[in-house]
Order: C-alpha cells, then structure tokens, then sequence
C-alpha cells in the first residue's frame, strides 16, 4: 500500500495565481500585522481628499463630496453586502432602507415638516441633533427591514427580489404623495447637521455646506463629512466581520449554498435571514441619515430605484460576500463617473454615459470574472486562523521538498 | 417468517455480511488513499490535524470526542424511533401505506425496496421533510408532530443525502462546524461582542469539528472546499456534518450511490466504527451486498407497503422479497 504511493510521482503543480499567494501570505499574518497594514492604508485614504493629487482629482464637483458619497455607498454596499452576498438574498428594494434613513433625520430636524423637533420650540438642540438621530435612524430603518421581511422572507428567490423591488417603489410613493409631512416633490430642506467649529469665515461650522474651500490640505465640509464616513465603516466592518466568522455568518452563507440542506442541518433559517435584513437594513438606514445630513435636503427623486440598482452594481462588481470588494465597488460606482466627467471626447463628457459604461463593465465581468473584482474567499471561524497557517506550513514543507 | 419483527442484535446475520465485505476488499485496497494530484493554494492543502488540535494524534480521542454525549432516554436494545401506521398520500398517490416498524437504540437498520418503494418517503416522514398524513413517528419517547425542521434535527435525527448537498463553498471544517451550530445558542448579539460564550462555543466547535473530520478519514483536508473534495470524501463529509449535530439516530440515504467496490467496503467500516461508537444507524441502501454486509436488521418496503422485517439472513431467503425484487418465475405463478 505505501509502496504504490512512494512510487507515484505526482505531476507538476501549476502555477499559483499571484491573488492566491497574497491571500495565503495574508491569512498567516498575525492580527496585530493585519492592523499594521490597514492602519496606514486607512490613514492614506483619509489623507487623499486633502491631498487631492491631479490624476486623481475631479473638477466637475468637488473632490471631497465626491469622497463622502463614496463613503455612504460604501457603507449602502457593505450592508446589501450582508443581505446579497451572505445570505444570498435578492434585495432590489435597498434604496428604500436609504430613504427611510435620510427622511428619519430630514422629518425631526426640517423646518418645514410637521414632525420637527429642534430649534426654538422643540427638545433638540439644532447643534446635536444629527448626531442623536444617527442611532435613531438605524433603529427606525431595522424595524422597517422586520417590517418587510417577516412577511416577505418566505419567499426565495425571485418572488423576494420583486417584492423588494415594490417595497422601495412604495417608500419613494409615501415620500412623494403624503404632501403634508414629506412636503411632496419639492422636499425638505434645512437638515440638520453637526454644528462644530464655527468661525467668522465659516458660520455654519465644518460640516456645513457653506464649507466649500478647494485649497489643497484645507478639509472641507465634504471631507469632514468623508472622515465620518470613514470612521462608521471601519465600526461597521468589524461589526460584520465579528458576524461573519460566528455561528451567524455560517448559517447566511448555509443558507446562500442550500437552504433546505441548511435548515435540515439545524440552522434557524427564518431567524437567520430576518437577522440578515435587519442588520443590513440599519446599515442602510445609517447611510442614509449621513446623505441627509450632508446634503441638508432630500427629495423623493433622490431614491429611485436606480440607485437600488446602482448599490446592487458596486456589490456584484465588487465581488459579492467579499467586504472589502464591494468598497471598492462603490468607489468605482461613484468616483469613475466624476472622474470622467472632465474628459471629453467631441463635445460629450464621458461621465454623461455612466449607466452604459456600468452596463458594458457588469457585461465583460459577467463574462471574464462572474465572482467580481475581488472574489469571496470567506472565512467563516472565529479561531480557524492556526488552521490556514497550518496548511500553509504543509503546502511549503512539500514545495522545498519537490524543489530538492 | 416474514412478519418476523425480531429485535434483537444478531451476531450472526451480522457475520454473514462481513464475508461478503471482504469481497470488495480484494478488488482493491487504495480507495481513499490521498489522491496523489497538483497542489493548488486554496485548493488542496492537505494539513496535519496534530497541528492544530495535538490530542486527534490517538484515535481513541478522536473517538472518544466524536462519541454522542447526550442523554438519550431509550436504553441500548430499546426501540427509539416506532413508526405506528404510518400513510402519506400525494394527492391520490399513496406512498406509504400503514406502515409499522421500530429502530432499536444501538443497531443499525436497513430499509431496502425496489424502485419506487417508498425508502426515501419514509425516510423524509420520520424526518419532518413530509407530515404523515395518518399515523404516528415516536421518537425516543416523544411524539414527533408539528415539528420545523431544524427542531427535529436539534431533537437528535440527522441525516445525509441521497445526491449530496454540502454547503460547496465552504471548507470541510466549516460545513462540519455548521453542523456543531446546530448545538449552540450564540446569536447575533453574542457575535458581536464575542461573548465567553461565543468563544468557548467556537472553540469546541473546532475541536469537535476536526474530531469528526479526523473520525470520518477526511481530516487532512479540512481546509478545502467542499466542491474540490473527490466525490467519495464528499459523502464522508456529510456523514461528519450529520454527526457534528449530536444525533440520536443517523439516517443515511444512499450512502453508496456512485461509489465503486472498495470504497463501499470502506463505507462498510466507516457505518459499523459509527455504531460502535455508540450511534443508531438507519441505512437506506440499493446495494444488496453493502445492506447484508452491515445491517443488523432490515425493513423491505414495496409500493409503499412493509413486507418483510427480520435478520439479514432471513430477508435473503425471504420469498416475498426475491418476488418483489426479481418478479415471480412464470412456472410458480401458474
């Protein structure tokens, strides 16, 4: 028997993609070392819409919006990432989570709702209002993903995707057509904001929108905003990182492979996806608020359901399941556009065909890479690291051995 | 004879089978030797289990550890799963029909029948797959009814499948860890802030976890996925996904379905080293030889009906068994 296996000479090993030594030279790395690594990358990140170095810089709108709208949509792509990516649930009705988020805020702090609660006549200070009703809003829109998934979660498949699909027509409907709350089309102005650092040059404060300066190394209101932003998805990163590598990421991704085998096997499946929605509904809801405090004012119009499908595009380009694809999903989403808005060919801006571009690079993706940008390699255990490392030190005992 | 509903363990119809396992083994001794082949990074990476838990080294651990440590109310010898006239219709098709047998704590029961005979219904009745449309499931002590389905199986049946269905994405440790979950109580909450308990929880997990791996044969690949293993590790992986549960009683449907004569000789091992370490095995099988060679008793199933129940020996020689599986000759029907 050992004879037979010492005589066989196994054929070559072909060579190891460039993506899967990273990721092995990766998953050895201590977590201190992971943190040696992203801490710097995080701060270059931070550092870049100060920076703003030519190649990478938009003319059109200002760098630093531009980079917080990359943020919400990153946070907007990590929670569909949940949804979509973990546990394998076809949310086309994100957008709605995005719009209860924004008109949470926008309902308490506009002058003009019926709802307002701040300024002279109400119990919340204009100063720190925004702030407290970020956790609000994240609290309201996970109810509103209880609301719609107990009902609708016993649906697979495509049944889910176009119930979800009327549930984020239906938010952008109420938004438009109950006038005397929402004030209709012509929206709700005046949000409030974090009123921090006032001066005599900038009275609304740093986060206000008055806050234009486009100096190099001077941090506008947007990249004040880009830096909160910033710093919720990192919160929120480890968050679901802590999900995914515990029971309750295993049980989405049971759920994504084989529902019925999942459910055969022990896993709570209901519970699990309603979980699901109501996690990656309040990260929804959170970027939300951060739209509507940045912007000050919503309309219904900003929650079509293209955007849903625009969330939905950063998630799938990116690479579905992966975290940190689908960041890099929505920065493409929003930053590209913008980016080629200053390049013209004849007289048309490249940034006006943005949704055929999306379309044309979704085509190719689908074609040449289906898993994204940067596929999903998931790890699902909380202490499954020594594992890795120890396949690891297997697999270069063997290459040192055929290499003699 | 044929009714006979004898239920005791039978050394010797347990005997006559093993013969017949050493068939298979002559014909050839490398089924689940590691196939020797290119070395992918992700795809196999085959790694020493010592590494990681250094006490799987001495199989009796890994035994002990794989070993059910629930209380199970059925005494050794005790029926623990009693079917009592048990139907289930699909509109007007009647697939079961009244049918009436126990599962006795500690044995391994073979159900067998043609094609058709209602093996797999059966099975998905005392499963919650299906509800009896009459009839009562008794399941150590306890009537099965209204039942979700991952309850039963936190009840203590598990199962595998007939065309495997594995979590294909997931490693072999994880999709044995998913199968561990089925124990624990940490939810989201307790995830986030990575509670003691949530640590102590995933800890077990993967000691039990490569336990089972280890167990089952598999455990050198446990960090591949579960699409990469060859096909025959794939049916062990389940069997170790169905043992992480903590079952009282393990089903397994078809285990043998595709496999070639060694490694059903394996499969012979692996069923019998279950039992022996303490677990109550239903085995649905088409293989003649691989349910003879390792059941201690067999229920013959044929159009949804029972017609046999009895030692191995005894179904062999049963008329109405070699009737429904190879027809009455034209001469005696006459």
């Amino acid at each position: 028997m050992t004879s037979v296996a010492a005589t066989t000479v196994p054929p070559p090993a072909p060579p190891v993609a460039v993506g899967d030594r990273l990721r092995l030279w990766w998953n050895s790395l201590s977590r201190p070392a992971h943190w040696a690594f992203a801490v710097p990358f995080i701060a270059f990140l931070a550092i870049l819409p100060l920076w703003r170095p030519a190649f990478i810089n938009t003319t059109a709108i200002d760098f630093g919006v531009v980079m917080a709208q990359f943020g919400m949509y990153a946070l907007l792509a990590i929670g569909l990432n949940v949804v979509v990516g973990q546990a394998g649930l076809l949310d086309l009705g994100y957008v709605g989570f995005y719009a209860i988020g924004a008109y949470t805020v926008a309902l308490a702090t506009s002058p003009t709702s019926p709802w307002n609660i701040t300024g002279d006549d109400g119990w919340l200070s204009r100063q720190w209002a925004w702030l407290a009703l970020l956790p609000l809003a994240a609290a309201i829109t996970a109810i509103s993903g209880l609301l719609l998934g107990s009902p609708t979660l016993r649906l697979r498949g495509d049944y889910l995707a176009i119930v979800t699909l009327g549930f984020g027509e239906i938010v952008r409907l109420l938004a438009e057509n109950l006038r005397d709350l929402t004030n209709g089309g012509a929206g709700l102005p005046r949000i409030a904001y974090p009123v921090i650092g006032e001066s005599a040059t900038n009275r609304g404060g740093i986060f206000s929108a008055g806050n234009a300066v486009a100096q190099p190394w001077m941090p506008n209101a947007g990249t004040w905003w880009f830096w909160v932003c910033l710093f919720l998805i990192i919160v929120v990163l480890l968050v679901v990182g802590n999900l995914e590598r515990s029971r309750v990421g295993r049980a989405w991704v049971s759920i994504r492979e084989d529902e019925d085998a999942a459910e055969i096997m022990g896993v709570p499946t209901f519970k699990f996806k309603l979980w699901a929605f109501v996690i990656g509904a309040s990260i929804g809801g959170m970027s939300g608020a951060l739209y509507a405090g940045q912007v000050q004012f919503v309309t219904p119009t900003n929650f079509n359901i293209i955007n849903s499908v625009l969330f939905l595009c950063a998630v799938v380009l990116g690479g579905q399941g992966n975290k940190l694809g689908v960041i890099l999903g929505a920065f493409i989403i929003v930053y590209l556009p913008y980016r080629l808005q200053s390049v013209e060919i004849g007289d048309e801006s490249l940034g006006d065909y943005k949704y055929l571009f999306f379309g044309l690079a979704l085509m190719v993706l689908m074609i040449f890479r289906p898993q994204g940008l940067l596929p999903v390699r998931q790890k699902l255990l909380t202490y499954g690291r020594e594992l890795y490392v120890a396949a690891r030190r297997r697999s270069r005992a063997s290459d040192s051995e055929a290499a003699k | 004879m044929t009714r006979d509903s004898e239920s005791e363990h039978d050394p010797g119809g347990f005997e006559a089978g093993a013969e017949v396992g050493e068939e298979y083994r002559s014909s050839s001794e490398h089924a689940f030797e590691e196939p020797v082949g290119p070395i992918i990074a992700d795809q196999y990476l085959p790694i020493d289990v010592t590494d990681v838990v250094p006490e799987l080294a001495d199989p009796e651990v890994v035994a002990e550890i794989v070993a059910p440590t629930r209380e199970i109310d059925a005494k050794v010898g005790e029926p623990l799963v009693e079917l009592d006239n048990v139907s289930v219709k699909f509109g007007g098709l009647t697939a079961l029909d009244s049918v009436t047998f126990t599962i006795n704590r500690g044995e391994i029961l073979g159900l067998i029948g043609p094609n058709g005979a209602g093996k797999t219904t059966c099975f998905n009745a005392m499963t919650g797959v299906y509800r009896p449309t009459s009839g009562t499931v008794t399941f150590d002590h306890q009537v099965m009814a209204n039942l979700k389905r991952n309850q039963i199986t936190r009840l203590g049946i598990a199962r595998t499948f007939q065309n495997v269905r594995l979590f294909s994405e997931m490693t072999a440790l994880e999709n044995v860890v998913v199968g561990t979950d089925a124990r624990h109580k940490t939810s989201v909450p307790g995830a986030i802030f990575r509670t003691p308990r949530h640590r102590h929880e995933e800890r077990d997990a993967i000691d039990r976890g490569m336990a089972l791996l280890e167990f089952v044969g598999i455990g050198a690949r446990a960090t591949e996925k579960a699409r990469n293993l060859p096909y025959g590790d794939q049916r062990r992986l389940e069997i170790a996904r169905a043992l992480a549960t903590e079952p009282k009683l393990l089903c397994l449907d078809e285990p043998a379905a595709g496999f070639n004569p060694a490694e059903k000789a394996a499969l012979q091992d692996l069923i019998r080293k279950i039992r022996s370490d303490g677990y109550t095995v239903l085995l649905i099988e088409h293989d003649m030889r691989l349910v003879m060679g390792v059941t201690d008793r067999i229920v013959v199933l044929e159009f949804g009906k029972k017609i046999a129940d009895g030692l191995p020996a005894e179904i062999r020689d049963n008329p109405a068994v070699i009737a429904a599986y190879l027809g009455v000759p034209d001469d005696a029907s006459a």
